[in-house]
């Protein structure tokens, strides 16, 4: 039996980052700030220390530069794992990642292997504004390419983030700054949790369901996971039994677990911190409405996510457009009171 | 260019008003965010208190912002950084809306939508982004106007040296010599991209030297001193203003504070800042000051209470004014067209 400890998200991340680095020499990591400083949100912590400063890179602020360089390292028989401190930070290196990074393997008719991970911080909460708080895990599973991981807890994040390391594509690991357990920012202690010691891997395109109910199904991801199981908590005390499933990865996406939920309940919330517009609640909801030959909806689907709207600064506007635990709890209950229209005959 | 006695006082009062400014904030900013107020496992919540999220401050970069500012009329425009109060209050931008916009309220620049790092006065052409190297380009677009409506205006992109490593700095300054546009870079050198130190993340010693590469003039102020950036901004704003074109200007400077409040600092020698502090460019000033005559210590104490004031009106605007409505998140997007 493995021995297991209680980690935080940041600590899971970088004990499943260096156990690769100790595994596999070609593994290296680079970006702003992740030696001394060990990760603005703690996904290097002790990293350098271990490892010193030629596995462990600090780069100058040229996320084009270094970002791209991984894409070249990795095609030239590296395993880069490179850092976008913040994901809003893309705006200055997409090109390299979206027109490189991700269409390279497919342009090289499948003949090169891209295994970089790209780690980013994202999600908002704590008042930091339009440009600083964004989740965007959408944006880039819209775009084909890139494999994209989005952890809600210690335990899964070194597993995933192990399976990233080892995946010969180029993986996207998204982690929200509200549950690495940073002693500097409020985080929401179910996504600190019990982690082997040894190195394990998570299979992608595998949700879990964290929950079981039998009323209606919670379909999220990341920090919202931990929101939807307070809101289940809340639901059950009045007698709603809420079956929350944790996507863990959105690409690839796990659609039949989404759809057995949902056959058993008959009724399907998706909560996002994402943008609500083309985005993660309409790509679930797309899946469900897909399968209504075989599925019977109780009710129609509901969507929580941000309104369309950049994130706001002032703490009333954030908290207003962010789903919260009181909305999930809200939605739900109104959920279990609407009714589906008649088929027509 | 030698600064008259009115400018010399003008940014000694400005230095002033901008420390007493960022030293009020630097206390403010920990209202709330400290145990027992916060989650219990938590030195430190920079979600909570009054002005959450994070907080970048200028105290000690002081003369970078009036050395150059002393030089620019309304119209011209300046774009700022991250870390931009010391620029927006040499630029004149009021401190009471944008105090209030930091403190998230509906009376801010932004009606609280913003933030500190996302200030916007249209009224006194300032404007700020969080991301880095964000300064330049719209600098240039702001000079590029300048020239198409005739008029001699000018523009300034102040950008820290961690800045000068991206892309947006290298083709702002190969666009803005094309073009012989009315711009003057600002490089604020402190020393650090948060945690990375200059000599580990730039090729040169001098970002300045990088003006060569683009046909303009390049110069660097070696010393964290009002006058010094004052004399030599003066020959890049004139430059610009003579429609002569762009340069490129290095300041070194001194960064007292983290690189945001509640940064735990652990790259830092632990003696650096006691150590710049020596150095301070507000007793330099004021001592050049009474040392020609320009300044008695009368004129100093009402000074210092002049600006004290300023910025504690600031603060009281900013407290009392109440929050925007939580529906309010939906509008402005767009504009009404």
């Amino acid at each position: 039996m493995s021995k297991t400890r209680k980690l935080t998200m940041a600590q899971a991340i970088a004990e499943g980052i260096g156990q690769e680095m100790a595994r596999d020499a070609s593994v290296f990591v680079m970006g702003e700030d992740i030696g001394a400083y060990g990760g603005i949100f703690g996904a290097t912590g002790g990293l350098l220390d271990k490892f010193g400063p030629e596995r462990v890179v600090d780069t100058p602020i040229s996320e084009t530069a270094f970002i791209g360089a991984a894409t070249g390292a990795a095609a030239s028989g590296m395993r880069p794992i490179v850092e976008l401190m913040f994901v809003d930070f893309f705006g200055v290196c997409m090109d390299q990642i979206y027109n490189h990074l991700a269409k390279n393997i497919y342009m090289a008719g499948g003949n090169i292997k891209l295994p970089v991970v790209l780690t980013t911080a994202i999600g908002g909460g704590y008042n930091d504004a339009a440009q600083h708080s964004q989740c965007l895990y959408a944006t880039f599973a819209h775009m084909p390419g890139l494999k994209v991981v989005v952890p809600s807890n210690a335990y899964d994040a070194k597993g995933l983030m192990i399976q990233s390391i080892r995946d010969d594509n180029p993986v996207m690991f998204m982690y929200h700054k509200g549950i690495m357990g940073l002693p500097w920012m409020a985080y929401f202690e179910g996504s600190s949790n019990e982690v082997p010691e040894e190195p394990y891997t998570l299979p992608f395109g595998q949700a879990q369901v964290v929950r079981e109910g039998k009323d209606l199904t919670i379909v999220t991801i990341s920090q919202m996971v931990q929101k939807a199981l307070l809101a289940a908590d809340e639901l059950a005390k009045g007698g709603v039994g809420a079956e929350v499933i944790d996507l863990r990865t959105l690409v690839p996406l796990d659609r039949d677990a989404v759809l057995k939920s949902v056959a058993k309940t008959g009724r399907l919330i998706v909560a996002d911190e994402d943008y609500l517009g083309f985005g993660l609640t309409g790509e679930i909801s797309a899946i469900v409405a897909e399968n209504l030959d075989t599925l019977k909806l109780k009710a129609p689907v509901k969507r929580l996510a941000v309104p369309n709207v950049p994130i706001p600064y002032s703490r009333p506007l954030e908290q207003f457009v962010i789903p919260q635990v009181g909305s999930i709890v809200e939605a739900a209950n109104a959920l279990m009171n609407a009714r589906v229209a008649a088929a027509a005959a | 260019m030698q600064a008259s006695k009115e400018q010399l006082l003008w940014m000694f009062e400005t230095m002033v008003a901008i420390r007493h400014y960022e030293e009020t904030m630097a206390n403010v900013y920990l209202e709330g965010k400290l145990p027992p107020h916060i989650q219990k496992g938590l030195a430190f919540d920079i979600g909570s208190g009054p002005v959450p999220g994070e907080m970048h401050l200028a105290a000690g970069q002081e003369p970078v912002a009036v050395g150059v500012c002393a030089h620019l009329k309304k119209e011209d425009t300046v774009v700022g950084t991250h870390r931009p109060h010391h620029f927006a209050i040499a630029k004149g931008v009021p401190l009471d809306r944008m105090t209030a916009e930091m403190f998230g309220k509906a009376t801010g620049l932004g009606k609280g939508k913003g933030g500190h790092m996302h200030l916007f006065d249209p009224e006194h052409r300032f404007s700020c982004s969080g991301i880095i190297g964000a300064s330049l380009p719209p600098a240039c677009g702001a000079a590029l106007a300048a020239r198409k409506l005739g008029k001699d205006w000018v523009a300034v992109a102040f950008f820290g040296e961690g800045a000068g490593n991206q892309g947006s700095f290298h083709e702002s300054l190969n666009l803005a010599a094309l073009w012989n546009l009315p711009v003057v870079f600002v490089c604020e050198d402190n020393a650090w991209a948060i945690s990375v130190p200059k000599s580990q993340s730039t090729s040169i010693a001098s970002v300045a030297d990088r003006a060569a590469a683009y046909g303009m003039p390049g110069a660097r102020v070696a010393d964290n001193d009002a006058v010094a950036v004052f004399e030599a901004a003066g020959e890049a704003v004139a430059r610009a203003r003579r429609g002569d074109g762009p340069s490129l200007l290095e300041v070194k400077t001194d960064r007292y504070l983290g690189h945001f409040q509640g940064d735990p600092e652990v790259y830092r020698p632990k003696d650096e800042v006691a150590n710049l502090r020596k150095n301070d460019p507000i007793p330099k000033l004021s001592n050049q000051l009474k040392r020609q005559g320009l300044m008695t210590d009368a004129t100093e104490a009402e000074i210092v209470a002049r600006a004290k004031q300023r910025v504690a009106d600031a603060y009281e605007f900013a407290r009392k004014s109440p929050y925007p409505a939580p529906k309010d998140a939906l509008n402005d997007v767009f504009v009404s067209a």
